[in-house]
This record gives C-alpha cells, structure tokens and sequence, in this order.
C-alpha cells in the first residue's frame, strides 16, 4: 500500500489521525496533516481505508 | 413554451414546505414527509420561506458528494442561496466574510486559523479536563435535591466550560453567552431579536481580541482568542474577522454539544438495553462509535446545511443547475436505509463509521474532535455513575426544541 496526501486541500478535521495514528499525524500549527508512512504494513490497511474514506477534503490518495 | 409551462407547474405544484415538522409521538425521528421524500429519490423540491424551491437532499449518498463537492458554494451572497430566514437575509452584506460562508482558498486560510485548539492530540490532552467538570457536575447533582434538570446540571456546563477555556472567555460570562446565543440561533428570529443577540457577542468578542491584543507575545495565558489576537497584530486579519472566528467557535461549541448531550441521554434512557452496554462497556472504541451512533440516530442539526450550485451537477438522476439553492438535511441521510440497516433502531453495536452528524466536506464540524471526547466521556461517566438514572416526567411531557437550530430539549428532569 502507496499512501500519498494533499496538505492544499486539508481541512484539519483530524479524521486521519482518528483512524490511523500510526500512519498520520498534524501540524501543531494548524491541524494540517502530515504523513508519517507512506507504505504503512499490512495490519495497517484497514485503518487506512477507513482514514481515506473518513476525510472530508478527499486529500489522501491510496494506491493498493 | 409548453415546455416552460410544464417545468414550472412541475417546480410549483406539490412542493412541499421546508423546514418540516416531526411527529411529536416520534420526537427522535427525522419529520415524516422528509423520510418519505428519502424513500422515493435522493433530492427533490422544496418550499422555504421566501418562496423559492431549493433542492433538498435526503440521500446519503448524495449528501456526501455533494458536501465535497467543490462546484457546491456556501456563499450566501450569491444568488439563490437559500437562506436560513429573514434575519440571515438582511444581514447578509453586514457579515464579514467567515469559515462558514467563504469558499476554496478563502475558507481554507479561515478554517486553519481556527484548527489549532482542535488537533486529534490537543484534544486528547483535554481529555481529563473534561472528565474532571464532568465529575464535578455529577457530585453536585448528587448532593443536591431530586428530581434534577440534567440541561442546566450537565449538558449546559461541561461544553460551556471546556470552550470557553480553549478560547479564553471567562467562565463568569457564560450567563451572558447562553443568552445571547440563543436569541441569535432561533429558528424563525424576526430580524431585530437575531441582530441584537448577535452586536452583543460580536462586540464582547472585540473587546476580549483587543484587550488580549494588548498583551505582550508570551505573557498572557495561551488560548484560541489569544491565537487570533496575534494574527491581527501580525496583520493577517481584521479585528473584526477575528471576533466573527471566535464568536463561531463559541456558539458552535457550546449550544451544539450541550444540546447533543441533553438529547443523546434521554435516548439512552428510552433504549436502556442500549444504555446497558454502554454502562458495560471497557473498550474505548466501543464507547466511541457508541457516541457516533447517537450523532447518526440523533443529527440534531436540524434547519439543513445550506449551499448553493455554481454550475449545473448530474446528481441522482437530476440535473441541479448552476443558481440553485440547496439544503442538505442531516436527518433523513443519517437514516437512509441504503446506508444504515433498520436506521430507526438505536443499536450502539453498529458500523456508524460515516455518519454525517458533523457534516462532511471542507466545511465539516472543527470542533468535531472536541465533541467526540465530550460525549464520549459524559454519557459513560453518567451510567457509570448514576445506575439508577430515570426520567421524572413522562416521555410525552419533556419538552423538545422543535423552534431551534439545534434539536434537542429544554429540561430533562430525572430522579435517581
């Protein structure tokens, strides 16, 4: 699994690190994400479908 | 001709009025019509006050798509927005510019000014703050007589509480900040009582940005207001857009999530098997999709989500042209049976993942982290602490906010 995210389009809804703080993480600042893995293992994939799906600016890309 | 003969009987005849009413014998329930409208297709006409017929959308589907859907416009300057009511309408160039009417760029620069006090992390570090006011709460309705009224003694003071410290405010004035908002959130407010409630905050809100402008960087306490209070020193915005952010959060974060606690506990007492293993429950994830399963069952954001299209959108077999208003209610696409199986069943046990309880789309709920650990942390310390909670009244005697922004009830007196 290829994990890419957008910080433009980031809302800061924090539904990424709800789902999968393993993989991402946000700035202090501004609630903006940053990626911590972009090749979570697999025990992680769930977690990071749900974050996928879970974000409501569409800002993380996953390629299986 | 005919052509626009027919398409205009079709948009005027048999639309029906928006908002909708419940049935009081189903005050949980989303209105009636409106689930018979979601039964039949995802969006259909309305009637609104002013006369015009917006769409409104009832899939959930369809209401995700279009939530994140960047040719959907909250900007309520534009033509055919459909306004809330007369007060919203005539206010409308008055406004500043918000993270609530702004679109793309605009919002995305609002929106991270207002994001830092409600990171997952920060609000995870909050979270024995808000156990201790909940506690604290529950001690004093304990020790005091029964039967109790859970708004004023829980539901009101713990999210009063906790937002006001994040931005700043001081405690004493949460009177006057219940008041004032209320006077401002009213479902039909007549244009005078909203802008009378709505100067009185804004210009307690100058006050507080100015008086925490003036103190030197790193002396004052840090919190939100403080926050923007060094953005307009730094320039990067006006005292004025400053106030309207924090005025935002302060009503978004106490009204809501007291009006979800209030709402979300006498769901729980009408469902005790439900409560039960909620009262049972160790496991943090089951606690917290319990909370979300409220949100979805509940969505008490009840006057629709407000958007307008700026170009023409093929949607569930419709073509929504670029003009026209549209309402997204929370309601029926939280009980959408395509989505959700049996949705008028309370079952904390279910998949709730996608609820739209806090919207979706870029204009999702900020505060949203928040109040998932305030209702988290409420409801359970609640059954774990009062077993033998009941409600005082009859069911049908609680009184339900059927005139509000916010769905929830006036009073819910209980006895232990």
């Amino acid at each position: 699994m290829k994990v890419t995210v957008d910080q433009d389009k980031c809302v800061s809804s924090g539904q990424c690190v709800l789902n999968a703080d393993e993989v991402f993480d946000q700035r202090d600042d501004d609630g903006v994400v940053v990626l911590l893995d972009d090749s979570p293992t697999d025990d992680q994939a769930v977690n990071v479908r749900n974050a996928a799906a879970a974000c409501p600016a569409l800002a993380i890309d996953i390629e299986e | 001709m005919s052509d626009t003969l027919t398409a205009a009987s079709d948009v005027t005849a048999d639309v029906p009025e928006y908002p909708m009413e419940r049935d009081a014998r189903c005050p949980f329930a989303p209105p009636p019509r409106m689930l018979e409208m979601g039964e039949a297709r995802p969006l259909s006409r309305v009637r609104i006050w002013n006369g015009t017929t917006p769409w409104l959308i009832t899939g959930h589907e369809v209401a995700r798509a279009l939530f994140a859907d960047p040719r959907v416009s909250v900007d309520d300057r534009k033509d055919g927005f459909p306004h809330w009511n007369e007060h919203m309408l005539s206010t409308v160039n008055k406004r500043p510019r918000s993270v609530f009417t702004s679109d793309a760029e605009e919002h995305t620069r609002f929106r991270r000014m207002l994001s830092k006090p409600f990171t997952f992390k920060r609000v995870e570090a909050l979270r024995p703050v808000i156990q201790e006011v909940t506690d604290q709460c529950i001690d004093a309705i304990l020790a005091g007589p029964a039967p109790a009224d859970l708004i004023t003694k829980l539901a009101l003071p713990v999210p009063t509480r906790v937002i006001s410290d994040m931005l700043g405010v001081p405690y004493e004035d949460h009177e006057f900040f219940q008041h004032h908002a209320n006077v401002g959130l009213a479902r039909y407010a007549s244009a005078e009582d909203g802008q009378k409630g709505a100067m009185s905050l804004h210009k307690y809100l100058i006050n507080l940005v100015e008086s925490k402008m003036a103190i030197p960087p790193g002396e004052g306490p840090e919190d939100a207001v403080a926050d923007l209070a060094e953005r307009v020193n730094a320039g990067e915005i006006s005292v004025k857009e400053a106030a309207q952010l924090g005025t935002g959060l302060l009503i978004a974060g106490h009204e809501t999530t007291a009006n979800m606690i209030g709402i979300g506990i006498l769901a729980l007492l009408e469902n005790p098997e439900q409560a039960a293993l909620l009262r049972d429950s160790d496991d943090p994830k089951f606690i917290a999709n319990a909370a979300e399963e409220l949100m979805r069952y509940l969505s008490i954001i009840q006057n629709g989500q407000r958007r307008v299209a700026v170009e023409d959108i093929e949607i569930g077999g419709e073509t929504i042209k670029a003009g026209d208003g549209i309402i997204i209610d929370l309601a029926p696409a939280n009980w959408d049976s395509a989505t959700y199986a049996e949705p008028e069943k309370l079952d904390l046990t279910r998949d709730v993942g996608q609820q739209l309880g806090f919207g979706y789309g870029r204009h999702q709920c900020v505060g949203q982290q928040l109040a998932r650990a305030e209702l988290q942390i409420v409801f359970h310390t609640l059954l774990r602490r009062i077993p033998t909670l009941e409600l005082a009244v009859p069911f049908d005697e609680v009184p339900f906010k059927h005139d509000r922004l916010a769905y929830g009830v006036y009073e819910l007196p209980v006895n232990w």
